[in-house]
This record gives C-alpha cells, sequence and structure tokens, in this order.
C-alpha cells in the first residue's frame, strides 16, 4: 500500500489511524449491470416450463441498494404448490427414481458446468437483488454454489460407501426453502444432495432474493434436466407454508429463523415428514491474551461484517480476555474505519446495503436496545448513501451477558462485546445461549485450542479464522440452531432412509 | 452360580405381595423405588400404583412417578453430562461391559421376574441373554462408532478440518412398553455409550425388571445421573419428557400416533432432537446398531487454518 494516508497519532497509542474515508479514495470500480440479464417479469419454474401464477399475481422485488425494482416474480399459491409437488412426484415415480445413478450424477455436474459458466452473470444478480458486495458473490456464494453441487454430484453413484453395512433409498418430493442472506449459494446446498440421493425438489427462495434461484431454474432447462425433477416456485410466508403443508411433501429442508423453524416443526408433528432446519444463531467468538491480535481483529470483522452480519454463524459475541480487551477494542475499531461501506457494485465494496427495510428496521431495534441496555456503542464513521438500505459497522462494548444485543439474534453488522477472565467462565458464557450453530476461538496455544472446540456446545467451530465453508464440510447446529447437517458426507444423511 | 440361583428362587415370593408362609423365617419384601443421581428416592408424590399380571396376581407397590420426579432427575442427569461425555471412550466402554458382568450375576433374579410378569421361563431366558449380550454389542462400540462417523474433510482451502460425533446432552427415554427389560438396555445402552445421560420411564405395566436394572447400574461403576429410571404412566409424565427445556432428545417407542404427534409438537419448545423406534423388533439383530447411537449424537465441524508459506506442499 502506498504510504498517502494521514498519520494521525492517538493520545494513548503510537497507532497509526488509517482513514481510509477521507484521506485515500479508490476510484470507483464498478462491475457492468449490462453483464447480466434480468427479465421484466418471472412465472413459475413447474415441470420444466415456465407457468402463470394461478393467482395472476405477481410482486416486485427490487434492488436494496437504489431501491429500484429489479423485476416481479409470480405469487405462487397452494394451488401452484399442488401443481409443482405433483409435477415432482410424478418426476420422482417415472423418471428421477428409476435412472442410473451415474446419469443423475452427470445432469448435477452438468448444472454445475453452467453454473460456471455464468457466473459472472450470476454474481451481478445476486448483488443487485441482495444488496451484498460484488466481490462476496463473485468471490464466494456463486463459485460455493458450483462447488456444492460439483461436489454431491459425484456422490451420486458412490451412496454405498458412504452409510457403512446399509443401504440407502430416497425419500421422494423434498421442499425446500432458502433465506435471502445466501439465495443462490442456500439452492445448490439444497437441491445438489436432493437430487444426488435421488429426490427430487420443489423448492421456494426468498421473496426479497427470489432473482439468482430464477436464473437457476433458467440453467436447469438448459441443462436438459427432466421435467419435474426440480421446481421452483416464487412467494411469501404462505407459499413456504404450503409447501410444509403439503401432504405428498417428504422432507422439508429449511433455512431461517428459529422462530419459523419451531412453527414448521409443529406444523409437521402428525407427519411422516422428515427435516432438516438450519436456524438462528449468536456465536461466540473468543480472543485470548496470547492470540496474535491483528489476525484476530481481521477474523472478528469478517466474522460480524462478512454480508452485513447477514450471516446466521456470523460471530456476532465477541468474547475477549480482559488483558487484551483495551486493545482489541482499539484496533477493531481503527479496522472499521478503513471498511468501505457503499455501492455494492463496486468491486471495492466491503459492506453492502441491508437485504430489506423490514431487516434495517429490526437491526435499528436493536441498536435502539443496546443502547437503552447501557453499553457503549461505536460506529464507522463513514457517509452512507441517501437511497437504499445501510447500517454502519457497529459495536458496542460493555456488554452484559445477560443484555438483548448478548442474547438476541440480530442478523446485521452489529457486534456486542464482553470480556472474560477465564477458560472455564468464557466456556460458561460462550454456551449461556440457546443458540448452537458456530463459534470460533483465537489463541497461539494448541492445547487450548482443543479445549475449547471441544467444549464450545456449537455444530461449526472455527479456530484461528471465521466464517469459512466449503461443499466438504457439513454445517449445522445444535440445540435452537436446528438439526441435521448440510454438507460433506454427514449432509447426505438428511435425504435418505436408511434401510 | 446354583447358589444364586437358589437365592433369586426365593425372591419370587419376595416380589410378589403373595406370601410364602414359611415356618422359619418372615420373608423380606422388596420395595420397588425409582432411581435418581445415583439415589433410590420414592417418589415425592407419594403415590404409587399396583400393576397386575395376567393371573391377577398384583406385582408390588410402585412409585407413581410425578412430574418433579422428572424434573428432579434432570437436574441430576444434566449434572452428570459433562463427567460422563468428558470420560475415555474406553472407560465408558468399560463400565458398560461391566453391567453387562452385573446383569450376568443377577441373571435368575430377572428371569424370575419376567417370569412373574408373564413371559415363561425359556422366553424369559432369552430375553435376559439378549439383554446381556446388547450391553457387550455397545460396550465394544462406545470408542469406535466415533471412528465409523468422522470425517477428514478434503476442503480447497488452507484449512485442516474434520467432523465429529459428540453426544448430544440429556435424553428423555419412554422405553417400550413389551419387553421390559430388552427394550430398556436396548434404548439406554446406545444413548450412554455415546456420552449422554436420560431419564427413563420403565414400561408401565412391567416395571419390575427396570428397578432391578438400576441396581444393576448402581453397582457398575456407571456414575451417579448418567441413567435415571423413573417408573409410572407415560400417559401422565410423556409430555413432561418432551417439554422440559433442559432436555437435548426425546425417545419414543411406541406406535402411539396422538402421543407422537404430541412429542413432535412440543419438542419444537427447544427444538429437541425426536426419535420414534416404533417398529423394531427388539430379538432381532434389528434392535442393536450403530445408527442408534447417532440417533443422539451432533456432528461437530472444527476448522483449522494451516500454514501455506510460499504455497508449501509437501516436505519431500
Amino acid at each position: 500500500m502506498a504510504v498517502t494516508k494521514k498519520k494521525v497519532t492517538s493520545k494513548k497509542s503510537n497507532t497509526i489511524k488509517l482513514k481510509f474515508d477521507t484521506s485515500w479514495e479508490y476510484a470507483p470500480a464498478p462491475e457492468s449491470k449490462s453483464a447480466a440479464t434480468i427479465k421484466k417479469q418471472y412465472d413459475l419454474f413447474i415441470n420444466g416450463e415456465w407457468q402463470k401464477p394461478s393467482s395472476k399475481k405477481y410482486f416486485d422485488t427490487i434492488n436494496p441498494a437504489t431501491e429500484e425494482k429489479l423485476s416481479e416474480v409470480a405469487d405462487a399459491n397452494a394451488a401452484d404448490v399442488d401443481k409443482a409437488v405433483k409435477a415432482a412426484r410424478n418426476a420422482y415415480d417415472k423418471v428421477w427414481k428409476k435412472m442410473p445413478a451415474k446419469e443423475r450424477a452427470k445432469y448435477i455436474f452438468r448444472i454445475a458446468r453452467i453454473m460456471q459458466e455464468k457466473a459472472r452473470e450470476l454474481a451481478i444478480v445476486e448483488t443487485l437483488d441482495g444488496g451484498k458486495p460484488i466481490k462476496e458473490s463473485r468471490d464466494f456464494d456463486v463459485p460455493t454454489a458450483a462447488n456444492h453441487l460439483f461436489y454431491y454430484a459425484g456422490w451420486a453413484d458412490k451412496l454405498e460407501y458412504a452409510f457403512p453395512n446399509r443401504t440407502t433409498e430416497p425419500l421422494g418430493v423434498a421442499g425446500q426453502i432458502t433465506p435471502w442472506n445466501f439465495p443462490l449459494l442456500m439452492a445448490a446446498w439444497k437441491i445438489a444432495p436432493a437430487l444426488a440421493t435421488g429426490n427430487t425438489v420443489v423448492l421456494k427462495p426468498a421473496e426479497t432474493t427470489p432473482l439468482t434461484t430464477l436464473k437457476l431454474a433458467e440453467i436447469i432447462q438448459e441443462a436438459d434436466l427432466p421435467p419435474g425433477v426440480v421446481n421452483i416456485i416464487t412467494g411469501a410466508g404462505d407459499t413456504g407454508a404450503a409447501i410444509v403443508n403439503h401432504a405428498d411433501v417428504n422432507k422439508i429442508a429449511f433455512t431461517g429463523s428459529t422462530n419459523v423453524g419451531k412453527i414448521i416443526q409443529r406444523a409437521i408433528a402428525g407427519t411422516n415428514k422428515k427435516a432438516t432446519l438450519e436456524l438462528g444463531g449468536k456465536a461466540a467468538n473468543i480472543i485470548f491474551e496470547d492470540a496474535p491480535i491483528d489476525q484476530a481483529v481481521e477474523g472478528v470483522v469478517n466474522a460480524i461484517f462478512f454480508n452485513q452480519g447477514h450471516v446466521c454463524c456470523a460471530g456476532s459475541r465477541l468474547y475477549v480476555q480482559e488483558s487484551v480487551a483495551k486493545e482489541v477494542i482499539r484496533k477493531l475499531r481503527d479496522r472499521m474505519q478503513s471498511l468501505i461501506v457503499g455501492d455494492p457494485m463496486d468491486k471495492n465494496t466491503d459492506i453492502g446495503a441491508i437485504n430489506s427495510r423490514e431487516q434495517l428496521n429490526i437491526i435499528q431495534k436493536y441498536i435502539a436496545i443496546g443502547k437503552k441496555e447501557g453499553a457503549e456503542m461505536y460506529e464507522s464513521s463513514c457517509a452512507l448513501p441517501s437511497k437504499g438500505f445501510w447500517c454502519r459497522p457497529t459495536i458496542f462494548s460493555n456488554v452484559a451477558q445477560s443484555n438483548r444485543i448478548a442474547q438476541e439474534e440480530i442478523f446485521g453488522p452489529v457486534l456486542s462485546i464482553l470480556t472474560f477472565r477465564t477458560d472455564d467462565e468464557v466456556i460458561e458464557k460462550a454456551n449461556n445461549s440457546p443458540y448452537g450453530l458456530s463459534a470460533g476461538v483465537w489463541t497461539d496455544k494448541g492445547s487450548k485450542i482443543f479445549n475449547m472446540t471441544k467444549r464450545m456446545r456449537a455444530g461449526v467451530v472455527w479456530a484461528n479464522t471465521f466464517n469459512k465453508f466449503d461443499p466438504t464440510s457439513p454445517f449445522g447446529g445444535y440445540k435452537e440452531s436446528g438439526f441435521g447437517r448440510e454438507g460433506g458426507l454427514h449432509g447426505l444423511s438428511a435425504y435418505v432412509n436408511i434401510v | 452360580m446354583q447358589k444364586v440361583i437358589k437365592k433369586s428362587s426365593l425372591s419370587i415370593s419376595e416380589n410378589g405381595l403373595e406370601k410364602k408362609t414359611s415356618a422359619k423365617r418372615l420373608e423380606v419384601l422388596k420395595t420397588y423405588k425409582i432411581y435418581i443421581g445415583g439415589q433410590f428416592p420414592r417418589t415425592e408424590s407419594g403415590r404409587y400404583y399396583q400393576p397386575v399380571n395376567a393371573t391377577g396376581k398384583t406385582l408390588a407397590n410402585v412409585c407413581l412417578s410425578s412430574r418433579k420426579d422428572f424434573r428432579d432427575a434432570v437436574v441430576s442427569a444434566r449434572g452428570a453430562v459433562s463427567g460422563w461425555s468428558g470420560r475415555a471412550a474406553f472407560n465408558r466402554s468399560q463400565i458398560l461391559y461391566r453391567m453387562a458382568e452385573m446383569l450376568e450375576g443377577r441373571k435368575a433374579q430377572f428371569i424370575d421376574e419376567l417370569v412373574q410378569q408373564d413371559s415363561t421361563k425359556a422366553k424369559a431366558e432369552k430375553e435376559v441373554n439378549l439383554a446381556i449380550d446388547r450391553l457387550i454389542y455397545y460396550a465394544g462400540w462406545c470408542d469406535k462408532f466415533q471412528q465409523i462417523f468422522s470425517a477428514v474433510n478434503p476442503v480447497a482451502s488452507s484449512h485442516f478440518n474434520f467432523s465429529v460425533p459428540e453426544a448430544t446432552g440429556v435424553v428423555s427415554i419412554i422405553a417400550p412398553q413389551n419387553d421390559s427389560l430388552l427394550g430398556l438396555v436396548s434404548v439406554i445402552a446406545p444413548v450412554i455409550a455415546g456420552g449422554n445421560t436420560c431419564i427413563v420411564l420403565a414400561s408401565e405395566t412391567k416395571p419390575l425388571c427396570s428397578v432391578t436394572f438400576a441396581e444393576v447400574l448402581n453397582s457398575s461403576d456407571l456414575p451417579g445421573g448418567v441413567v435415571n429410571i423413573l417408573t409410572g404412566k407415560p400417559a401422565e409424565l410423556a409430555s413432561w419428557f418432551v417439554d422440559h427445556m433442559d432436555v437435548n432428545a426425546t425417545i419414543y417407542c411406541e406406535n402411539i400416533s396422538d402421543t407422537q404427534k404430541m412429542i413432535r409438537e412440543k419438542s419444537a419448545s427447544n427444538l429437541k432432537r425426536i426419535t420414534f423406534y416404533d417398529k423394531i423388533n427388539w430379538y432381532t439383530d434389528e434392535g442393536q446398531s450403530p445408527y442408534f447411537i447417532m440417533d443422539t449424537q451432533e456432528i461437530k465441524t472444527t476448522w483449522h487454518p494451516v500454514e501455506n508459506i510460499a504455497g508449501a506442499g509437501g516436505g519431500y
């Protein structure tokens, strides 16, 4: 980096403050919208073709960074869901179940390949529709989605190796409901293992971010996947409920809030529907005094500000050992100042737009609660665009374990910082949460890492790293963060009966 | 051996309320109490019930456990989780094996109790033998299932990444109503083999073996609180078994659809893991499997960076 930044010495330390926003201006580096095609209107993808919704209703999907309308998508009602489930059942019975596994695999490989070929377009659409920085959709969402399909494609004809001493059979029709934070990636997470194990799919993307999933439907069509094997229908909560409650659905896979997950669990009581629920989280991220502090601070930034904090496994509770708390908080503040907040389409942007006005309201509600609870708030001083939904990176220090901002999921770029003295204390505090999706620990001592990773009650534990994902790596929670795993060998069992 | 059988043949009458009049001495009757935290308390409710066998004979005055007993048992079970799950898998294996030894030693008593509860001598003997063998089976799995169900995941980035099963925590179990010994052992063993602790509601109509099995546990080096056994009525207690916010999983073994529905509905309160073993023949090999252990396991995935200096590959 060139040393054009202004050197500001603070009173208590000799740290050089980086003031990127005022003294260091990046030239705009916008990705081009023209590399993507978004149709004016999208219908429902049922039985391999685009069908009009029986309600004849459509709803808008907007760009949260500009509030401009991008397209309108069909609002599927129970009749449309029924049509989609029938198509999926028919495809299951007549085609997919009977197809040799190695042929099934090749279809999934083919979809993965086309996804790679259209990666740039998909990244642009993802960023326009959801507000996430283009560098994240380009470097993370889209490639990881394609890799997921590649990974599971290969499993299709190898399932007998996955379940020792048993054989497997598919469940039938899988109803899948995905969230708005990683729309394309979540669709791939759900479709890939379902198809590989021989199930057919009815999938509903979140209502604020349907476009990349509809793009995926176009890819599926282009891949000549037999009609009805994957059906994609759009709509809001009612559409999701119609999928959950449909009598001919054998499996529900849901990623979203713990609240809705519980509603689903109640709704499918008395049925034989199998369920996988990937729900909320309030991950503890623990920094010990012997940690490499600069790396840890970078990790904390990634843990809470990745994807505007719209991440169920976000490291939203930071526990810092008392002896280094001041240093960590100071460095964290400095680093926050250098985060570039703004146009998601700009390749330099670190933090994009909040996904929707509703979510922005929730985040602001929690920021107000945090202040009222007496925690000390600090936010980056960056300027925010006048249109769209924005939230500055925000941290609260002096947070108490019982504070709502330490207990409840905020799902935004808001970090709660608590301190601790001993290993036992921090384990107690970290595990004192109804959630158990992920956790993090930073220390240079190997035995301490294993002590912590073993004792933390969470499905994914990152040691000296955070927010890493891979198709081969199972993901999913303990406790009220849900059950079942997605990804890896373990992700297969969510979609099979073991016989 | 001969001596033991002789001793326990006495207990047939001890267990019944029907007393043999003996000129020599008055027999001592056994009180069937519940098992919480390694102790044998009576139910706090002071209630009892009298299960009756097919011939109309009252089996015993059995504790009619209450919701409070269950809550006490959950406290014990929760307290025992970290110790039990933290033990070496090898040590858990030793203790399960010890349980089998203790059961073998008291075989005759169990046969007698099963016969009182309408089994035949031959069938009872088979059930006890299978129960012993089942404990041996799971004793063997304690330090092996992790190897079968773990994975080192070949992630594309420079990280070491592995997934291992881990105990889910406290498990509430409503044991099979029939097969009162074999069913009980078959549902407890995989749960504790994996490092969980549990609260078990024994067969309502055939509770004798469950209490005697608690005595086996108590003499097997199994830490108090790992297995807690209550007697009582599923119709009264089932909803509490799945309602409790400090229980992580619930196992139910009957094919009663209303109860299954209720259990799944209530499990939503804290998203308990629910398993129904309603179609399993415990007398066959179908009744034992490492997959049963996995029903109360979580998969934990751990990541750590691998230092990648100058694109270092293998050091050949």
